[in-house]
C-alpha cells in the first residue's frame, strides 16, 4: 500500500509565491490536448486504471431535492461501486469510492448509511456554492457538518477576493475554515470558472495551500465552466510548486464536467505526467462525479465480456 | 505480464500499440521493389536495390530503385509534355484535382501515418496528428490557389517544370509543401525523396492514380544524392526547389548558377529559444519540448538554441530536468511514446559525435537516462549547460534531440547572442510582456518568429529562411510565388559588351577636356570620395567625343560601399512614410535637372528618348515612393485565437549591378525598390556612362537620402560585381549586366546563399511599367518574416 502522507500545514501568507505569476492560456491549453495524445491506456491497463478511478470518486449528490432516501441509495452504490461479478473476473479485491459528498443536513443520513464501509463522508460547507453569507455563518455550518461525521469538508471561496486581488483576505478567510474543520480534512473549492484567468487560478491555488487546504478543488459543478484540464494543469503546477518550496504535500480533486471513462483516464494521466504515481491515488486525488461512475461501469463490463454494456446492467447511485 | 491489481498499484502505462496490418499488406505487396512514377504509370525499377530500413527495429522494409539518367530524362519529357495543358486548364480544373488529392490524403490518414512512422522512426503520434492533417490542409488550402489564380495573380504564370528534393525528415509533409504550390500555380513536377524515407511518396503517387491526375504532371523519380542533382540539373528542369542542408543547398545553387532556373531553398538553422524572466516558465519548458524534442530533434527549424535570461536559468534547468525525465523514448507504433527512432545508423553516429563533441569543449551535459531499446536507432533526449557561442554545438545543426542552454542579461543581449549565427531560419520567444516578445521578435534574424509557443505550423503561413537557411517560402501568397513569374516576354535582345572598357589613363593630347576638368567620383557612405586604386578612367559618348572621367573603382572600393551600407542601419529604422517622403524629395530634384540629364543622357544614349527617360525616372520614383507604404505585409488566417503575421522586411544591405541601356533609369529602377523597403544599397553603376551615376548622387546628396543608404561605384563591372557577389555582408544582389556575369553571378553569391535576381543578359525595356516596375521588384527586395502570436490570457 501507499505510505502515509503527513497532513499539510501550510504557511505564513507569503505573497511573494504567487504574486508575479504569469499563465500563458494558449501553452496551457497546448499541453492540455498534447497531453492526452501523447499518452494511452489499453487493455488490463485500462481496466487496471479505470478501477484505480473508482476508487477516487468522491460519489456526489448536490442537488435541492435530496432527501434521505436518496443519499442511502448513494452510498449503498459507493460500498459497492461495481459490480462483484466483474471485479472476481479481474480478479480485483473489493472496492469502493473515495467518499461520499454530500450538503451539510444529508450528512448525519449518510454517516449512518455508511457505518462499518471506512468511507469517509465529504460534506459541502460555508455557503456552498456561493459561498456569500456571513463568514460567522460559514464558519458554524462547518462546525455543524464536523460534528454530525463529515469526515471531509469542500469549502468554497469568496471568488471577490480573487477578483479585486485581495490576497491576504483570502488567506485570512481559508485559513479561519481550515481551524474550524479541526480533524476533518479540508478541500477548497476555487470555483475557477468564476476566477477566469488561469493566473488568477494559479495564485488562488497558492493562498489556498498557504492557509492550509489539504485539497485544492476546481469547482462546485455550478459554475458556467467546472473543471477542465488546462485550469487542472495550473492547479497541480501551483502545488508541485508548492511542495517544492515546503516539503507539504497537497491533495487534488477535479468536480464537474468529468462524465466519461476517457475523460478520468485523460486527468489520471495528467496527474502521472505532472505530479507522478503517487498523486494517482485517493488520499491525494479526488474525482467529484455523479455521473461518471455508470460510464466506468461499462467500460469494465467491456472489458470482461468483450461486448458493450448497458446502464441498465449496473446499479444506480 | 502484471495482473490488474498490481498495475492498480503502479500505475503503469502499458503497452499501446498501434496496428500496423494494412502497412504490412501493402508492404507485400511492393515487395519486388519500389520504382519509380513517371508519366502517370509506375516504372519497375532496375538495377541493384537499396535497402529501406525501419529505423526503430533494423528490418528491412522494402527495397529501393535507383533513378540514372534515363529515368531522369523520362520523367522531365513527360513533365515537360504535360506543362502546357495543365497550365492551360481552368484554375477550378486543377483546384477539383488537389481537392481530391486532399479528401484522398484524408481517406487513408491511418495508413500514410503508420507508413511514416515505420519508415522515418517518428512516432504515430506526430504523423497521426502533425504530418499528415498538415499534408492534406496544405493541398486543400492550394486547392483554393489554383481557384483564384488567375484572379489574385493577374499577368503571372506558371515557370514550366519543377524539379523538387525533398528530405527525409517530413518525407509527406515536404512533398506536400513542394508539389501543391507547384500544381496550383500550374507547373509540373519531379520530385525526388529522401532514400531513408522513399515510402510515402510511393503511397503519394498511387493517390494520384486513384484521383485521375492526368499523366506527367506529378512524376516522382527515386534515389540518392546523385539522382537528386540529374533532376536539378537537367536542362529541362525550370524551377528547382530543394529542403535540405545547407551544404547540399549550396552544392545545388552552384550546380545550377547561370542556368536561367528559379531557385528556392529551405535549408539548415540552429534556431534559438530565448526564454525571458517573465515567462511562463511552464509554458516555456513545454516550448522545449515541442521545439527540439519533437520528430526527435530531426526538425530544421528546431529552437535548439536556448536563450534564457541569467536570474531565472537556475529554476528553468531544473524545471526543465524535470520535465525531460517524464520524456519516454521508444517503439515509435506506440501511441504513449514521445520520441521514436533517429532515421538512421548514420544520423545517431552523427549526432552522438555532437554529443561527445560538445563535452570534449567543455559543456555540461544534461541526458535522460531511461532505457532505450535494444535494437533500432533510439537516441535519449538531452541537452548542454555551460556553453557558449563558441562552443561547436551552439554552431552547428545537431539534428537530434539536444539543445543547449547560454544565459543572458538584457533583451539586446538576447537579439544579439540569437542573431550569432549564419543560419536564420526560425526563432522563439517566451514572454508574457507584449512589449518585449514582439520587440524582440522584431530584431531577430530569422524567417518564422514563434511568441510563446514553438513549432506551429499552417499552410496559409509563409515560411522558410533568411540568411543561409536560404530563400524563398512555402505556405501562402509567398509561397505561390515562388512558383509564378510573370507572363511578359522579355522585349529586349541580348545585352551588348559594353561601349567602354575601364583602363586607367590620363586625359590628353588631342583629347582635351572640357574648359573645366570633370572627374567624376564614386559615392560612398554620404560622401564622394576618390578610388582606392587613385585612378580614373576616359568617358566618351558613342560618337568617341570625350565627356569626362570617372572613378576607377576596385573590389576595396566594394568593400568600403558595403561597409558604409552596413552601417547605416537607420534607414531600415525610419518609417515608410519618411522613407516616401525621401524619394518624392529625390523626385523633384531630378525635376528640377530635368534639362540637365537630358542634355546628358542625349549625349551618352538614345537622343530621342532622353527626355522620355528623365520623365519616366521621375515617375518611378513617385511610383516608389507610394508603395514604400502600401507593399505591406498581412496577417493570415491560420488558427484561431493566434495573430499570423507575415511582415516584408528589408534585407539589409543589396547589391544592384546597373545595364548600360536606359542608364538613368534603369539604375533608378533596380535602386529605388530596394530603397523603398529599407534596404541601403550598393549599385554598381553602367561602366560605359558612370557620369551619368556621377551626376545622380549630386541628386542624391540634395535629397536627404541619409549617408550609406545608396552607394555608388564605377569601375569595371564584372570585376567589381564579383567582389560584391561574393561578399558575406550582402545579404540580396539583382544583376542586369553582362552574359559573361550572368553566368558566373549565382555561383559567385553561392558563399553566403545571397538571394540573387539575375536576368541572364536579357535586356528589358526599361520604359515600359510592366518590364521596368512592379510588385515583383517590390517582392525581390524583401524577405518574409511570420511571426505568430497566440493569444487570450
Amino acid at each position: 500500500m501507499t505510505p502515509d502522507i503527513p497532513r499539510m500545514t501550510g504557511t505564513d501568507f507569503t505573497p511573494s509565491w504567487f504574486d508575479t505569476a504569469r499563465v500563458n492560456r494558449s501553452a496551457a491549453e497546448r499541453r492540455a490536448s498534447s497531453l492526452t495524445a501523447r499518452r494511452s491506456v489499453k487493455k488490463d491497463w485500462q481496466a487496471a486504471w479505470l478501477l484505480r478511478a473508482v476508487t477516487c470518486i468522491d460519489l456526489t449528490t448536490l442537488a435541492g431535492d435530496d432527501t434521505p432516501g436518496r443519499v442511502q441509495r448513494l452510498c449503498a452504490k459507493a460500498r459497492q461501486p461495481v459490480r462483484p461479478d466483474l471485479l472476481a473476473a479481474l480478479k480485483v479485491d473489493p472496492i469502493t469510492v473515495g467518499a461520499v459528498c454530500v450538503y451539510p443536513t444529508m450528512v448525519p443520513h449518510a454517516v449512518k448509511a455508511l457505518d462499518g464501509s471506512g468511507i469517509p463522508v465529504a460534506s459541502v460547507a460555508t455557503g456552498f456554492p456561493a459561498g456569500l453569507t456571513p463568514l460567522p455563518l460559514r464558519l458554524a455550518e462547518i462546525t455543524y457538518a464536523v460534528e454530525q461525521g463529515a469526515a471531509e469538508i469542500d469549502i468554497v471561496i469568496t471568488r471577490e477576493h480573487v477578483l479585486t486581488g485581495q490576497w491576504s483576505a483570502l488567506y485570512d478567510e481559508v485559513a479561519a475554515m481550515r481551524a474550524a474543520c479541526g480533524d476533518a480534512h479540508m478541500k477548497a473549492i476555487l470555483a475557477v470558472g468564476d476566477l477566469k484567468t488561469l493566473s488568477n487560478v494559479y495564485k488562488a491555488s497558492m493562498v489556498a495551500m498557504q492557509a492550509g487546504a489539504d485539497f485544492i478543488k476546481t469547482s462546485t459543478g455550478k459554475e458556467d465552466v467546472n473543471a477542465t484540464l488546462p485550469v487542472s494543469l495550473t492547479m497541480l503546477r501551483a502545488l508541485r510548486d508548492f511542495e517544492q518550496l515546503t516539503g507539504q504535500t497537497v491533495g487534488f480533486k477535479p468536480a464537474g464536467g468529468l462524465k466519461t471513462a476517457k475523460d478520468a483516464l485523460s486527468w489520471l494521466i495528467l496527474m502521472k505526467e505532472e505530479l507522478g504515481t503517487r498523486h494517482m491515488m485517493p488520499d491525494l486525488f479526488r474525482i467529484g462525479a455523479s455521473s461518471l461512475l455508470g460510464d466506468i461501469e461499462r467500460q469494465i463490463e467491456h472489458h470482461v465480456t468483450g461486448r458493450y454494456s448497458a446502464a441498465n446492467r449496473h446499479a444506480l447511485t | 505480464m502484471p495482473d490488474i491489481r498490481d498495475i492498480m498499484q503502479t500505475m503503469e502505462y502499458g503497452p499501446a500499440p498501434e496496428d500496423n496490418t494494412e502497412v504490412v499488406r501493402w508492404l507485400d505487396g511492393h515487395a519486388a521493389g519500389i520504382g519509380h512514377f513517371i508519366n502517370g504509370a509506375f516504372v519497375a525499377p532496375t538495377g541493384p536495390l537499396a535497402e529501406v530500413w525501419n529505423p526503430a527495429n533494423d528490418t528491412v522494409l522494402a527495397r529501393l530503385g535507383h533513378a540514372g539518367a534515363p529515368e531522369v530524362d523520362s520523367a522531365v519529357d513527360a513533365a515537360r509534355a504535360a506543362q502546357p495543358a495543365w497550365a492551360e486548364l481552368p484554375g477550378h480544373d486543377r483546384a477539383r484535382y488537389l481537392y481530391a488529392i486532399a479528401r484522398h490524403i484524408q481517406k487513408r490518414e491511418r495508413f500514410l501515418a503508420v507508413l511514416e512512422a515505420m519508415d522515418n522512426g517518428k512516432t504515430i503520434r506526430e504523423t497521426r496528428d502533425g504530418d499528415v492533417p498538415l499534408a492534406a490542409r496544405h493541398f486543400y488550402h492550394h486547392a483554393g490557389w489554383a481557384e483564384l489564380l488567375d484572379s489574385e495573380f493577374p499577368g503571372q504564370g506558371a515557370m514550366g517544370v519543377c524539379g523538387q528534393v525533398i528530405p527525409w525528415n517530413f518525407p509527406l509533409l515536404m512533398l506536400a509543401w513542394k508539389v501543391a504550390p507547384a500544381l496550383a500555380a500550374g507547373n509540373t513536377v519531379v520530385l525526388k525523396p529522401a532514400d531513408l524515407t522513399p515510402l510515402s511518396a510511393q503511397a503519394f503517387a498511387e493517390i494520384c492514380v486513384e484521383v485521375g491526375l492526368p499523366a506527367g504532371v506529378v512524376n516522382i523519380v527515386q534515389g540518392d544524392g546523385a539522382t537528386g542533382a540529374l533532376v536539378t540539373g537537367h536542362p529541362g528542369v525550370d524551377k528547382v526547389a530543394f529542403t535540405g542542408s545547407t551544404e547540399v543547398g549550396r552544392t545545388i545553387r552552384r550546380q545550377i548558377a547561370g542556368s536561367g532556373k528559379a531557385l528556392t531553398l529551405e535549408l539548415g538553422g540552429k534556431s534559438p529559444f530565448i526564454v525571458c524572466e517573465d515567462a511562463d516558465l511552464d509554458a516555456a519548458v513545454e516550448g522545449v519540448v515541442d521545439a527540439v524534442w519533437f520528430n526527435q530533434g530531426e526538425v530544421c527549424c528546431a529552437g535548439s538554441r536556448i536563450l534564457v535570461q541569467e536570474g531565472i536559468a537556475a529554476v528553468f534547468i531544473s524545471r526543465l530536468k524535470a520535465r525531460m525525465s517524464k520524456l519516454r523514448v521508444g517503439d515509435p507504433l506506440d501511441k504513449t511514446m514521445d520520441i521514436g527512432a533517429i532515421v538512421s545508423k548514420a544520423q545517431l553516429k552523427r549526432v552522438q559525435g555532437l554529443v561527445a563533441q560538445g563535452q570534449i569543449e567543455g559543456a555540461v551535459f544534461h541526458g535522460n537516462l531511461g532505457d532505450l531499446p535494444a535494437a533500432g536507432n533510439f537516441c535519449a533526449p538531452g541537452f548542454f549547460t555551460q556553453t557558449s557561442p563558441a562552443h561547436t554545438v551552439n554552431r552547428e545543426e545537431i539534428f537530434g534531440p539536444i539543445a543547449t542552454i547560454m544565459t543572458f542579461r538584457t533583451q539586446d543581449e538576447a537579439v544579439t547572442l540569437a542573431n550569432d549565427t549564419r543560419y536564420g531560419l526560425a526563432a522563439t520567444v517566451f514572454s508574457q510582456d507584449i512589449d518585449r516578445a514582439i520587440g524582440i521578435a522584431a530584431g531577430l534574424k530569422a524567417g518564422v518568429v514563434w511568441i510563446n509557443a514553438t513549432n506551429l505550423f499552417d499552410a496559409a503561413a509563409p515560411f522558410g529562411g533568411m540568411r543561409e537557411s536560404g530563400f524563398g517560402r512555402e505556405g501562402g501568397r509567398s509561397g505561390l510565388e515562388s512558383y509564378l513569374r510573370p507572363a511578359f516576354a522579355p522585349s529586349g535582345a541580348p545585352r551588348p559588351a559594353p561601349r567602354l572598357s575601364p583602363v586607367a589613363q590620363p586625359l590628353g593630347g588631342e583629347n582635351a577636356g572640357p574648359a573645366i576638368d570633370v572627374t567624376a567620383k564614386i559615392y560612398i557612405g554620404g560622401k564622394q570620395v576618390r578610388a582606392d586604386s587613385g585612378q580614373s578612367y576616359t568617358v566618351t559618348g558613342p560618337s568617341g567625343a570625350v565627356l569626362g572621367q570617372a572613378a576607377l573603382g576596385n573590389r576595396k572600393d566594394i568593400r568600403n560601399a558595403v561597409e558604409a551600407a552596413t552601417k547605416a542601419t537607420g534607414w531600415g529604422g525610419v518609417t515608410a512614410h519618411n522613407r516616401a517622403q525621401v524619394l518624392y524629395f529625390l523626385a523633384e530634384n531630378l525635376a528640377q535637372r530635368r534639362s540637365e540629364f537630358e542634355t546628358l543622357l542625349a549625349v551618352v544614349s538614345n537622343p530621342k528618348q532622353a527626355a522620355a527617360e528623365v520623365e519616366a525616372a521621375i515617375r518611378r520614383c513617385f511610383w516608389y515612393a507610394a508603395q514604400a507604404d502600401k507593399f505591406d505585409g498581412a496577417v493570415q488566417a491560420t488558427k484561431s485565437r493566434h495573430v499570423t503575421l507575415s511582415l516584408k522586411e528589408p534585407w539589409g544591405v543589396m547589391g544592384v549591378v546597373c545595364p548600360d541601356e536606359a542608364p538613368l533609369l534603369s539604375m533608378l529602377s533596380l535602386i529605388l525598390p530596394g530603397l523603398a523597403m529599407g534596404n541601403r544599397v550598393v549599385a554598381i553603376a553602367s561602366q560605359s556612362d558612370p557620369l551619368v551615376a556621377a551626376r545622380f548622387y549630386q541628386v542624391l546628396e540634395t535629397s536627404d537620402v541619409p549617408a550609406g543608404a545608396v552607394n555608388l561605384v564605377t569601375g569595371p563591372q564584372d570585376a567589381l560585381t564579383k567582389t560584391l557577389a561574393e561578399h558575406d555582408g550582402v545579404q540580396c544582389l539583382w544583376h542586369c549586366g553582362s552574359a559573361e556575369a550572368a553566368a558566373q553571378i549565382e555561383s559567385w553569391s553561392a558563399g553566403n546563399l545571397k538571394a540573387t535576381w539575375c536576368d541572364g543578359g536579357v535586356m528589358r525595356d526599361w520604359l515600359d511599367p510592366v518590364q521596368g516596375q512592379g510588385r515583383d521588384f517590390l517582392r525581390r527586395a524583401t524577405q518574409v518574416k511570420t511571426i505568430w502570436i497566440p493569444y487570450g490570457e
